[in-house]
């Protein structure tokens, strides 16, 4: 890596910019572990969303017929095996031969418990990617709500200055003095059980640190030369605001995708762990809930491999948070 | 001094005001009808609406001269009518209708619509509401209104009754504050002192073996779920080497393994938030000519660099006192520590709205006053914030 470097920065672009950041954040090992295994998490979110999907029956509930490949069935990680509860990791079973629902004859198969079962019999592995497939959706659509309101208010207040700004920092001193977890809590409560209360609670309670980030960024870049320049120009302030300032607090808001998405997993994992997230399907909170009491019989494996799985996830975005902060904002590289 | 203070007090009244507004609007206007939580699913209409005219929740929400009350049902012939007799009181229906309802001494009704007086028994329905759309009754004045009322309940401490125990809100709040000061104050003395000692010790040997070994041990507590710490807490330390009590509140020592437990989940953020602050100071020239004065490293560190990193620490510090009095959730419930941590937990799992409404907004209030609290120590610590303009 040390070679491409040298070998871009010898190229004219390379000596007028240096590596680009992306180059910078490559070539640090424990940087591109991470990266390699956020990709690994994000195939396991995207095959257990494919699961889930396909064993919803279409694309979405009520969906066209071309979206549509079938009848809703009870999906693997949700298929309960009462003969071979508590199995532990690695241990091959025989499924004796069933009958569904619906009448058709279930042949006696062979499975192989990776990371064991629970204590109905379900595959702990595949409810795991299950639950990867819904932290995924937790840390996405927060994201999705909380940074383009947070980037939105920061740079209307950075930018315009005067009331708005007092009006921008009212509503975050308003929301940020709300007491963090129970605020998120009462509002999941509100909007009632399941993901989207959870959405929203974390989703509207957390803007609040990208506004302020996006705010203080925008006031640098306010009075600089390229900002006047575009003034004199005459360019409507949207334009100035969106087109120009904008993209350069851009890594402002990655940064803090970075270290909003494994918070609000954890977030989520403690929200479902007290049982008002998501019904029904395998949050790693509700994991962590339904292993936690077997753990003192010995039954390990499901604890073990969910706090794992989120310990891992946590872990490698908060280091790929420190690498972007160094990368992108050195000003702030001991924080 | 002294009018930095006011200044301040004055910043806080909009902050408290949008707290307030924002926990009513949460509560009162999107969490739906307490009546029927209440009352239960098979409330008839006329006790919901007894239920609402008592406790204000049909008044308008900011202000106004009239409230809307829920009396109409559909009639048989499609038409709407009014579901039950209204009592004494000044109604008006959609159109110019004013219709007045005074109780009289021989238990009758005087009912005025405009010019006429009409004398009725109680239990008259009246005809006019038939084919209305709403019915709307006057309030006492003008900001007669739900908000009022709420923040007329807050200053008087009365806080509704809780669903589940049927005590006093006010009385749960009274009985958890104790259990939970005594959780959560050791855990914010300790974390801070842990914290700040390893904080500067790393920022004095930036680099080192100790700074990058201290560094990392704390990334990875940070990563590990606090519902995580907690079962193995409980698990390694009450159960499979049973030093501590796991469940209740009796003496000191049923605090220590949630205090452990506290301090050390948060220990990874803190440590490494505090480190930074340090390093802040610890390149500025008044530290290189301390050292070329001979002083030592400790001196230098724990008076010089310590003393002008601590506004940073002091304002890292007054964010979490907050939550000394909401209490923390889940230790609190796991332990058997009847604070307001679990009392919370328990309001949230039995859908308790006037509880869970009561915490969040003491938290926020305790959250301003707090905030205030840190400004002036701000002032106390470092001259320049003092006299700054």
């Amino acid at each position: 890596m040390k070679q491409r470097i040298q070998a871009s920065s010898s190229s004219e672009v390379g000596i007028l910019r240096g590596p680009s950041a992306w180059q910078r954040l490559w070539c640090n090992r424990g940087t591109r572990i991470c990266i390699v295994a956020i990709m690994f998490y994000t195939l396991a979110a995207l095959y257990g969303e494919g699961v889930y999907r396909y064993c919803k029956g279409a694309l979405w509930k009520g969906a066209p017929v071309c979206l549509t490949w079938g009848v809703e069935r009870l999906p693997p990680y949700n298929v309960l095996h009462m003969e071979s509860r508590y199995v532990p990791p690695l241990t091959q079973v025989v499924w004796p031969q069933s009958t569904a629902p619906d009448g058709t004859i279930i042949p006696a198969q062979r499975h192989r418990y990776w990371l064991g079962s629970d204590n109905l019999g379900r595959d702990v592995l595949q409810r795991l990617v299950q639950g990867a497939r819904i932290a995924f959706h937790v840390g996405i659509m927060t994201s999705l709500i909380a940074i383009p309101l947070g980037v939105l208010l920061g740079c209307l207040g950075g930018y315009f200055g005067g009331k708005v700004d007092s009006v921008v920092v009212w509503l975050c001193a308003t929301v940020s003095a709300m007491p963090g977890l129970l605020f998120i809590l009462a509002i999941a409560l509100i909007a009632g059980k399941g993901l989207f209360g959870i959405y929203l609670g974390i989703g509207l309670t957390t803007w609040v640190s990208v506004c302020r980030n996006v705010r203080a960024e925008v006031i640098k870049h306010r009075d600089r030369a390229y900002v006047q320049a575009a003034r004199v120009l005459g360019y409507s302030h949207g334009r100035i605001l969106f087109r120009h300032i904008l993209p350069n607090v851009m890594h402002i808001v990655l940064i803090s995708f970075s270290i909003r998405f494994p918070a609000s997993v954890a977030t989520e994992v403690f929200i479902s762990f007290l049982g008002i997230g998501v019904q029904g399907e395998p949050s790693w909170g509700i994991m962590i809930n339904n292993a936690r009491v077997r753990l003192w019989q010995g039954i390990w494996w499901e604890l073990t491999f969910v706090s794992l799985a989120i310990f891992l996830l946590v872990l490698i975005f908060n280091r790929l948070a420190d690498a972007l902060r160094d990368v992108f904002d050195p000003a702030l590289r001991n924080r | 001094m002294w009018r930095y203070v006011c200044k301040r007090l004055l910043e806080m009244i909009p902050t408290t005001l949008g707290v307030l507004v924002l926990s009513f609007v949460l509560f009162y206007v999107v969490g739906g009808s307490p009546a029927q939580i209440v009352l239960g699913q098979h409330a008839s209409q006329q006790s919901i609406a007894a239920f609402d005219a008592a406790n204000g929740y049909d008044l308008p929400l900011f202000m106004g001269n009239w409230a809307d009350i829920n009396a109409l049902r559909r009639g048989v012939d499609g038409q709407n009518e009014l579901a039950f007799p209204l009592v004494a009181g000044t109604y008006r229906l959609p159109g110019i209708r004013v219709v007045t309802l005074t109780e009289l001494s021989s238990g009758m009704l005087r009912r005025v619509v405009g010019q006429e007086m009409v004398e009725v028994p109680k239990g008259w329905a009246l005809s006019e509401a038939r084919g209305m759309t709403a019915v709307y009754r006057k309030t006492r004045h003008f900001f007669d209104s739900q908000f009022v009322r709420y923040l007329n309940g807050l200053i008087r401490f009365d806080l509704g009754v809780s669903v589940e125990t049927k005590q006093p809100v006010a009385e749960v709040l009274k009985q958890g504050i104790l259990p939970t000061l005594s959780l959560s104050v050791p855990i914010l003395f300790f974390g801070a002192l842990f914290g700040v000692v390893f904080g500067v010790l790393c920022a004095a040997s930036q680099g080192g073996l100790l700074d990058r070994t201290v560094l990392a041990v704390s990334t990875l507590l940070m990563s590990v779920n606090y519902v995580v710490w907690i079962l193995l807490g409980q698990f390694l330390l009450g159960f499979r080497w049973p030093l501590f009590p796991i469940w209740g509140y009796e003496s000191v020592y049923y605090l220590v393994l949630p205090v452990l437990i506290g301090v050390v989940s948060s220990l990874g953020a803190d440590v490494r938030f505090y480190r930074a602050a340090i390093l802040d100071e610890v390149y500025k020239p008044y530290v290189r000519t301390a050292r070329a004065k001979g002083m030592s490293t400790i001196r230098i560190l724990f008076v010089h660099v310590l003393r002008n990193s601590l506004i940073p620490i002091v304002t890292y510090i007054s964010l979490s006192i907050p939550y000394l009095f909401t209490g923390s959730l889940l230790l609190e419930s796991f332990f058997g520590i009847p604070g307001l941590g679990s009392v919370s937990i328990n309001a949230i799992n039995s859908a308790d709205l006037s509880v869970v409404r009561a915490v969040v907004v003491f938290g926020a209030l305790i959250y301003q006053v707090v905030n205030l609290m840190t400004d002036v120590a701000y002032g106390w610590l470092d001259p320049r914030v003092r006299f700054a303009k």
